[in-house]
């Protein structure tokens, strides 16, 4: 019984069909390894008794031959997609109290599926973050340790730290992120996860707390690629309730899950060789191309040009929209309200209060981009690079069928480090930004340890609504990589 | 037409402009399934949508669109098959979004023109700059609690049309004229109902004055002018302000100021330390909206016949006075009314006389609607029609009419009933001639000396001893004949 | 371009945060810092390109005119920080 926490989502559903087990005892597992691993801080909110509730209802499935396609299988919601009666925060002061009265297109469709809710995960205050250190209800932990005997707390990535901590540390078989900037990539490449992003508008944001409406995407963390291809399948489709998601059909991605990689051009953008990247990046990928070239697959050399401009082009749009979408956070239907002397007061000293520091920077950035006579200098010129970013991926998958680079530009860094920097913790998401400025699907699958013993992950990305073959390049790094290597604290548990 | 007002340093002229918005005629809001019917209890055609509740999006109503096309294609302007909607961004509590969804460089409709009619009976052109759809606020009650504002998001999100029209109105009534024909406009085309009382209409003035030939001066906008009344007394008193303003040597501010129907004067918003940076920026929520060519030549195909086509129609083929026509087509279902009497009647000058001097003349005596009459259109074409076949004088038919005011009865049976036929038999109205000569011999003697004025005098006789039943024309002829011969 | 200590409260004043001294002060540099950061886009050659405001590759999608929602006041307050008959509350507006 011990070991049901270890399962991947692929292996659950086995045994639960089988009635090796039942959704009740799976997901008491997982509540019980929640309760031990407050520390880590990955939930903010807890919510066991829904999870049984669910898994009983499961269980009755089971027993009725008509089981759900992720019958019973625990996971945890990133708390920034609103749940009907359970408290969503976006990690922010702002909205620490509210409740809201409707479900997330996305967290109803798990919940369609069969899934059982753990609890909200913790995140980055509105997901502005790649550290999991702007939260309100504090830093999420990275159960990883440096080996060099420092014993650090180190940061679990963001802004989906509590997502992709609670997944290694096996509190639940896999969560939902979002990925705005590379939310969802960077902290599953810190935490020795899978996390994909899909294409924009595959998933809907209805439901979902907005900072940028133009990047913001849902995706899933799990610890297989197959695991995340089963999230997908359930988590996707059109919604008329978005009117920028899509109508395109969604295939299914297990179904044809294919690691043959025989013949399929994998391109190298020369872009993503950057200064000062720490030679054991540039080895892993290095040792990722070898896998896919002894699978058969062709190595080509590709330009992005305008790489290096998608960090400040983000650092504009996203800002910019998250000003606007936080507009609506002023005290007066919902949400933190101080008391002032007249409205203004209360506006200011509400926002004032209820926004921390990281958040009201970029509102700050985002005002003043939009604002009169700067407009054109900033905003527009960086949608015209935007066109630019996109369109050298258009020209590089004329020249292949995918993208390999590094997820991030170092391993997980200790809690506090970059903090007084924005522009150091900004260079986090150097390798994951420009996917999302163009809209891509992205995935990060961990492939191997850095000489301190922590997790390096490598991304796959590839042309839109192209998320099949994010999967099969995944998995065949997969395969080649075999990590199997766990965050020190499951040794530890397991050994206590 | 245009006013000029008399100040002290000579003559100013009024510059005017103004933006209108026009609640759109749908059964719900611009991006949310809620209702937008008037008058609902605080709060309930709310959708979580319209309240910004965090992480919902706007879905664009079709239908909405639809009626926006068709009021560009009403006002003859430039219809855009790409549009984009744009955040206006600003804190108020009744916008809950944080922001309006508006549109801004790339709207829906852009340059256009209408006629408008002037009370002295001349037209003007008055171009329109464009059309936006954007969302309506919710609306803010200050006086139900000493210390607190309270919040109702019902209008929040139902779609508007801001029209917005060039500096090219000159005075008070040709503002009145402009925003009644728009009304008028979008009457005829369905797209708005033009209820101003219920606020389904409003109007900001964008007021300037200057010299007659000067460049334009600088403008205040002044808001919240819900009347036909309240534009009028609103420019006068703006105007006036700004040219003693101007002539006791100071400068008028550009600002925004509020119209206050209560002591009939202007005075600037308190809100104005935001000197507004909206920070408009392209929706991301939203993708551009494109409207396909089968959908604008649809909508473009099935307009109905607007006031000014309908006027110059009837000036044309009916040969009506710019008057009558401009009165006939002030609302649809008149004009409609007014073309079933002219062709029952077979004269459609006769007809609109008769529409609008006597019929709506006796309906509004009564304070009533045009669908509230008890004469229809087919009876009053019958009527009119007798007239025309001189079974009855124009004079006899007024009796006629009091009575189908009356009864609602038919002409026909009324003259009938009453024997209001009209004799024409020239054996039967010589005699009443020769009865009329007898009886006044020293008249008759005068008339033959030379006084042909008594003509009259002796028609009056024939017509009262006829009781007014003689035909007017036939007994000039015989007694002229009779007298001269 | 670099912001003032006043640009910054003027910013601030904009996004309605209120903003003690020292806040201004330390918010300056950063804000400029990043600022400065991004200013490097103006490398990028741009003439002739057309701003990208969305990359969902699909035509707008649009609703029927129905009405299929709302009549859910206590949905709609439920969060309210003050709410009375019905109506959200706040602080007097004076217009
Ligand atoms: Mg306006
Ligand atoms: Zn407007």
């Amino acid at each position: 019984m011990t070991e049901l926490t270890n399962l991947t989502i692929a292996t659950a559903l086995e045994g639960l069909k089988n009635k090796d087990f039942t959704a009740t005892e799976l997901t008491q597992a997982h509540i019980a390894a929640v309760e031990s691993a407050r520390d880590l801080n990955c939930f903010i909110t807890e919510t066991p008794e829904i999870a049984l509730k669910q898994a009983n209802e499961a269980d009755a499935r089971y027993n009725a031959g008509t089981a759900l396609a992720l019958d019973g299988i625990p996971i945890g919601m990133k708390d920034l997609f609103c749940t009907e009666g359970v408290k969503t925060t976006a990690a922010s002061k702002i909205l620490g109290n509210f409740v809201p009265t409707y479900e997330s297109t996305v967290s109803q469709k798990l919940w369609n599926a069969g899934c059982t809710m753990l609890g909200k995960l913790n995140l980055d205050e509105f997901a502005m973050g790649s550290a999991n250190t702007t939260s309100a209800f504090g830093n999420v932990i990275n159960p990883w340790k440096p080996n060099d005997g420092s014993n650090a707390d180190l940061v679990p990535g963001g802004s989906s730290g509590g997502s992709s901590a609670a997944v290694a540390a096996q509190l639940c078989l896999g969560a939902t992120g979002t990925d705005t900037g590379g939310s969802i990539r960077q902290p599953a490449a810190f935490t020795g996860i899978c996390g994909i992003k899909p294409t924009y508008g595959r998933c809907s944001r209805w439901g979902i707390v907005a900072f940028a409406s133009s990047l913001d995407q849902a995706g899933a963390f799990a610890r297989t690629t197959e695991d995340c291809a089963l999230l997908l399948n359930a988590m996707c489709g059109h919604d008329p309730k978005d009117s920028t998601s899509s109508r395109q059909d969604v295939p299914d991605f297990t179904a044809t899950l294919n690691d043959d990689l025989k013949g399929k051009k994998i391109g190298i953008p020369k872009e993503y060789r950057v200064d000062g990247m720490p030679d054991e990046i540039e080895k892993i990928w290095s040792q990722g191309m070898e896998w896919l070239k002894d699978q058969g697959a062709e190595i080509v050399d590709v330009s992005l040009p305008h790489t290096k401009y998608a960090l400040p082009t983000y650092y504009i749009i996203a800002p910019a929209e998250c000003s606007s979408n936080l507009a609506r956070y002023d005290g007066v239907r919902y949400g933190l309200r101080e008391t002032g002397d007249d409205l203004r007061d209360m506006y200011e000293l509400t926002r004032a209060e209820g926004f921390g520091e990281e958040v009201q920077r970029r509102i700050m950035i985002g005002t003043y981009v939009l604002s009169a006579g700067y407009y054109d200098a900033y905003y527009i010129k960086a949608q015209k690079v935007r066109r630019l970013i996109t369109e050298d991926f258009d020209k590089a998958f004329e020249q292949c069928e995918a993208l390999l680079t590094p997820t991030a530009p170092s391993s997980a860094f200790a809690i506090g480090e970059n903090d007084d920097d924005p522009i150091k913790m900004y260079l986090n998401d150097v390798f994951t930004v420009p996917t999302s400025m163009a809209g891509l699907p992205g995935m990060s699958v961990p492939a191997g340890l850095d000489s301190r013993g922590l997790p390096l992950g490598l991304q796959i990305i590839c042309k839109a609504w192209d998320e099949q073959t994010v999967f099969n390049v995944a998995r065949g790094i997969e395969k080649a990589a075999n990590f199997t290597a766990k965050p020190q604290i499951l040794g530890l548990s397991r050994a206590a | 037409m245009a006013q000029l007002i008399k100040g002290e340093t000579g003559e100013w002229e009024m510059v005017i402009g103004l933006e209108v918005h026009a609640q759109v005629t749908a059964n719900s809001k611009l991006f949310s399934g809620a209702s937008i019917e008037f008058g609902a209890a605080p709060n309930t055609h709310v959708s979580l949508v319209d309240a910004a509740m965090p992480g919902m999006l706007p879905v664009l109503n079709e239908y909405v669109v639809e009626q926006a096309v068709k009021t560009g294609y009403g006002l003859n302007a430039q219809v855009n098959q790409t549009s984009v909607f744009a955040r206006k961004n600003y804190f108020y509590p009744d916008l809950p979004q944080g922001y309006q969804i508006s549109q801004y460089d790339q709207p829906i409709v852009g340059t256009g023109k209408i006629e408008i009619d002037l009370p002295d009976g001349s037209v003007k052109e008055v171009g329109i700059t464009r059309l936006r759809l954007e969302q309506d606020t919710g609306k803010s009650v200050h006086d139900m609690h000493p210390s607190k504002s309270y919040v109702d998001l019902n209008r929040s999100g139902s779609a508007l049309m801001e029209i917005v029209s060039e500096p090219d109105i000159r005075g008070p009534e040709e503002a009145v004229a402009y925003i009644s024909k728009l009304r008028m406009i979008l009457q005829y085309l369905g797209t708005c109902n033009g209820n101003m009382d219920e606020g389904s209409m409003r109007a900001d003035v964008n007021i300037s004055v200057r010299k007659p030939g000067d460049e334009f001066g600088t403008r205040a906008e002044v808001k919240n002018v819900n009347s036909l009344k309240a534009v009028h007394q609103a420019i006068m008193f703006e105007a006036q302000r700004q040219i003693e303003i101007i002539e006791d040597g100071g400068e008028v501010d550009q600002e925004t100021r509020l119209w206050d129907p209560n002591k009939l004067e202007t005075r600037a918003l308190r809100s104005k330390e935001d000197a507004h940076d909206y920070r408009y920026f392209p929706d991301p929520d939203l993708l551009p909206l494109e409207l396909t060519d089968e959908l604008m030549e649809r909508i473009k195909s099935t307009l109905p016949e607007l006031p000014d086509e309908k006027k110059h129609r009837f000036m044309e083929s009916f040969g009506l006075s710019t008057y009558d026509a401009s009165v006939l087509i002030a609302e649809q279902s008149r004009a409609a009314f007014f073309e079933t009497v002219a062709e029952k009647a077979g004269d459609a000058k006769l007809a609109a006389n008769w529409v609008i001097n006597e019929l709506l003349g006796a309906l509004n005596k009564a304070e009533k609607d045009l669908n509230e009459t008890p004469v229809s259109a087919e009876q009053l074409g019958q009527l009119v029609a007798r007239i025309k076949d001189n079974t009855i004088s124009g004079k006899i038919a007024k009796d006629v009419f009091a009575e189908m005011m009356e009864t609602s009865k038919d002409a026909d049976s009324i003259i009938d009933e009453k024997g209001l036929k009209q004799v024409t038999d020239t054996g039967a109205i010589e005699a009443i001639i020769d009865q009329v000569l007898a009886a006044n011999p020293s008249q008759v003697e005068t008339y033959k000396g030379g006084n042909e004025k008594l003509l009259g005098f002796f028609v009056g006789q024939v017509m009262k001893a006829s009781q007014g039943k003689a035909n007017p024309a036939m007994v000039n002829e015989i007694l002229k004949k009779k007298l001269d011969g | 371009m670099s912001l003032s200590r006043e640009d910054v409260q003027k910013v601030a004043g904009l996004a309605r945060l209120r903003m003690t001294d020292s806040q201004l002060d330390e918010m300056a540099p950063k804000l400029n810092s990043i600022l400065g950061f991004v200013e490097q886009l103006s490398e990028v050659e741009t003439d002739n390109v057309e701003p990208l405001s969305n990359v969902a590759r699909s035509t707008l999608s649009l609703r029927k005119d129905e009405v299929n929602d709302g009549e859910c006041r206590d949905k709609v307050l439920a969060n309210a920080p003050e709410a009375e008959e019905g109506f959200y509350a706040v602080p007097k507006v004076v217009e």
